[in-house]
């Protein structure tokens, strides 16, 4: 029976070209646009570490001064170097870091073999050892530094697959001299293709921005007074002139821990509160403990990263797709009633209501494949022009094999959903009446 | 034209006319809402900073070493900048509209206050900064050469205390309300300090455009890696200084590179790019809805004329001329349309309502009111047009023999 519906729909179609080629473009647009904002959204606001997102956290200690904010509202977004050495020195989770972003000069090679080049400034990351199991960054050379190579402020880099193309073009580059400022890092591992959408262990450097190309640890940045790049903000009469010293009231570095299970959430919190009350007691903290703990889908809703442009945008397409398929709802059952003869004729020969109906639910849902393919390379064309977009996050613009089957699910329930009051208004003609009136 | 005949007839077809309705509701509430929010973006992006951005160019430094000697060589930058062919004036500073480095400070009114009365951007500027920037001067006068200090010495030493400040008009109203801002003592840092000028209007690094765009200009003069330079030069010879500014800077130190080199027009057109890219998004947006509903009218309005062929002849035959049949159907989608965008007003403020809660969007002005309904119903005419004539144009004696 199904391809005798079929076959109805297709010569329904002919007989209508117009009508049905205005009914899959009105669906193919509103697909198409809804699943191009559907995919940006889809993306920008994915989890970047999925089996590992729970047992993740950000932490944030209220170190900053008397007066100001409410008691207990959001403490400070970042560490002071202080809290931050002390967290680590605990080593209270499985794997904790502390890290900053920077900028450094790096001086390429010439073909002399002579630092004589021409400079340029590369994105930089200092952080302790743990960043990279923690974060599950993948190696194409080399490996990572350890905890010796943190204390002993060691003069190494694990540098980006792009910079190491930039550098060395694309070969093992491990052991070879990376010059930065007047300084030389021995490059020990070469990081391999790894984006993480968001940038959620840093949005202060920007909340879609690229990997960094050049990692080195903490100490050694301090130690050859790296430039530091991200935010920072100083509390009471800055007591220093160096904002980066131990004892600076500056809150400048972000702070990871992961944690066994997500049930230990609460005892690391307790610790945390622990620690702001001996800091209380030392004379370090003015204000009463107030920690906040996030685990990393908490820290991205809370720091809203997904941007509300896209958010709008997504609502836009869905209230376009609304009127697409008001408009289609509206030429279907117009169609249908046209053909209420037809209807009446095979209904005097014997269809029940129930194949009347399925007929043309049948006839809803081809049009609805044809506007999901329409749609589908809409929403292709749609990503190719977000990908033009200037913003950050517009190159992550790609659909996948989860959206795609969206696209076709959403194309066929919404053909479907349009079809039905069609259907039941066909399903409802009465035949006697209709041949009467031929 | 008699309305009761054709609402009589749409009884008929209530589904149909129903769908059609809320067809246009949709697209009037969204359509209205889209052009509001484009309204919002071309006043975002037209919105001035104060500055004479036609003739500025940014320049910025930075050293690939340890150099020393920073103030020295700022000094020298200064003097070199200024000396090129085609350049007015020369600053330095530590921010600038539309660039990335944005600082803060809080302004207070007494000594010791707790919290203090506003946050303003902090514009930290050496000298000749406002004839550079081409802030105007509008009441009380320009910095002295003796006001300046260099931010070095302000960041080292604590007891240091800028005597005099500058504000915008802005900023000053709100700090002082009802009273002249010359001559008034403001508190940076728990620091006093004299407010000797008032500039027009500047903006702060990322205008938003919104209450809390305060500004403070203080006197202290940043180094080549501390800030920006700002170049004012002849309009029409923009890119020829900057190149040769570019490469006169190059040849001072080769421990140090320019980092940034850009005409302030691209900073404006960087920074608003975004704005632009979801206007002209939203223009496409709309210009489809328009045509969907447009098609969809087309689409059903053809199908009643189908529909009611037969009713046409008899009209015809009774005495009716084309137009009444042409002027029935234009009725019959004006009363459509008017009832589409009654709906549609109420859903467009109520999606307002909605985007207010969301995104601190102001209310729907009323004049997207008059617009967004003559836009549809000049749309529902434009679309009916065809199907109407094609109805008025069916001869009465092929209509009835066929039916």
């Amino acid at each position: 029976m199904f391809s005798y519906y079929l076959d109805l729909a297709l010569r329904s179609f002919k007989r209508s070209p117009a009508l049905t080629a205005l009914m899959v473009l009105a669906l193919g647009l509103g697909i198409g646009t809804s699943m191009t904002t559907l995919t940006v959204f889809h993306v920008l606001s994915g989890d970047p570490i999925p089996h590992k997102s729970k047992r993740l956290f950000y932490v944030q200690l209220d170190a900053s001064e008397l007066g100001g904010s409410a008691p207990g509202a959001e403490p400070l977004t970042q560490l002071s170097r202080f809290d931050a050495e002390t967290l680590l020195r605990d080593k209270r989770g499985v794997r904790q870091v502390m890290m900053t972003g920077g900028r450094v000069a790096v001086q390429p090679m010439s073909a002399s073999g002579q630092f004589d080049s021409k400079p340029f400034f590369a994105t930089a990351r200092y952080t302790t050892a743990d960043f990279f199991p923690m974060f599950e960054t993948p190696l194409r050379y080399g490996h990572a530094w350890d905890a010796n190579d943190d204390a002993a402020s060691a003069r190494v880099a694990v540098i980006s697959e792009s910079l190491n193309q930039r550098l060395f073009g694309g070969a093992d580059s491990t052991g070879k001299l990376l010059r930065v400022g007047s300084n030389d890092l021995r490059v020990v591992g070469v990081i391999g293709t790894w984006r993480p959408v968001p940038h959620y262990y840093d949005l202060i450097a920007g909340r879609y921005a690229d990997t960094e190309e050049v990692f080195t640890p903490f100490n050694t940045s301090l130690a050859l007074s790296l430039p530091v790049v991200g935010s920072l903000s100083c509390w009471g009469n800055a007591n220093s002139d160096d904002r980066h010293a131990v004892n600076a009231s500056c809150a400048w570095i972000q702070y990871w821990v992961e944690l066994a299970s997500p049930a230990e959430a609460a005892g690391y919190r307790q610790y945390l509160v622990n620690h702001s009350e001996q800091q209380k007691a030392a004379g370090r903290y003015q204000r009463p403990p107030n920690v906040r703990l996030r685990n990393v889908n908490e820290w991205l809703d809370f720091r809203k990263v997904v941007p509300s442009d896209v958010r709008l945008q997504v609502w836009l397409a869905f209230g376009f797709l609304l009127v697409c398929l008001t408009n289609t709802v509206g030429l279907l059952l117009a169609k249908c009633l046209r053909r209420s003869p037809e209807i009446g004729v095979r209904r005097a020969l014997g269809a029940t209501r129930r194949a009347i109906f399925t007929q043309f639910v049948v006839e809803a849902g081809a049009i609805g494949i044809a506007g999901g393919l329409l749609g589908l390379g809409l929403a292709l064309l749609g990503l190719w022009g977000v990908r033009q977009n200037p913003a950050s996050y517009a190159k992550l613009a790609q659909l996948d094999a989860s959206m795609l089957v969206t696209t076709f699910a959403l194309a066929l329930l919404a053909s479907l959903l349009a079809g039905l009051l069609p259907a039941w208004r066909a399903c409802l003609v009465t035949p006697a009446l209709q041949l009467k009136s031929q | 034209m008699d309305i009761l005949p054709i609402l009589s007839t749409l009884r008929r077809h209530k589904t149909a006319a129903l769908l059609i309705v809320l067809e246009i509701a949709l697209t009037c509430a969204i359509v209205c809402n889209a052009v509001f929010l484009i309204a919002n973006r071309i006043e975002r992006m037209a919105t001035p900073t104060g500055l004479a951005e036609s003739e500025l160019l940014h320049v910025r430094v930075t050293n690939i070493e340890r150099i020393g000697n920073e103030d020295a060589l700022t000094l020298e930058d200064l003097a070199l900048l200024r000396g090129l062919p085609g350049v007015k004036s020369a600053a330095s500073v530590n921010q600038f509209p539309f660039g990335n480095h944005s600082s803060d400070t809080g302004i207070s009114l007494v000594p010791d206050q707790p919290a203090s009365t506003l946050t303003a951007s902090f514009y930290q500027v050496g000298e000749s900064a406002l004839s550079t920037l081409g802030l105007r001067v509008v009441e009380g006068r320009d910095f002295t050469p003796a006001d300046f200090r260099t931010l070095s010495e302000v960041e080292h030493d604590e007891k240091i205390v800028l005597p005099t400040v500058m504000l915008d008009r802005k900023t000053a109203a709100r700090l002082f309300p009802g009273k002249a801002a010359i001559g008034q003592q403001i508190y940076l840092f728990d620091k006093p300090s004299l407010v000797v000028g008032l500039v027009e209007q500047l903006a702060p690094p990322q205008p938003l455009n919104a209450d809390g765009d305060y500004v403070v200009i203080v006197p202290v003069r940043p180094s080549y890696n501390q800030g920006s330079y700002l170049l004012r030069v002849a309009g029409n010879q923009r890119n020829e200084v900057l190149k040769a500014a570019v490469a006169a800077l190059e040849k001072v130190d080769r421990r140090r590179v320019v980092t940034k080199s850009e005409l302030f027009d691209e900073l404006r057109q960087d920074y608003y790019q975004q704005d632009r890219w979801m206007a002209a998004l939203l223009v496409a947006v709309c210009v489809a809805l328009l045509v969907v509903t447009a098609f969809g009218i087309v689409g059903l309005a053809s199908f009643w004329v189908q529909q009611r062929t037969r009713m046409i002849g008899v009209r015809r035959a009774l005495g009716a001329s084309r137009s009444q049949i042409l002027r029935y159907f234009q009725t019959e989608n004006f009363l459509l349309t008017t009832m589409g965008i009654a709906l549609g007003m109420v859903a467009a403020y109520a999606i307002n309502q909605l985007l207010m809660s969301y995104y601190e969007l102001p209310r729907l002005p009323w004049v997207c009111l008059p617009i967004g309904a003559a836009s549809l119903w000049a749309l529902g005419q434009v679309a009916v047009l065809g199907p109407a004539r094609r109805a008025a144009a069916l001869p009465p004696v092929v209509v009835m023999r066929g039916a």
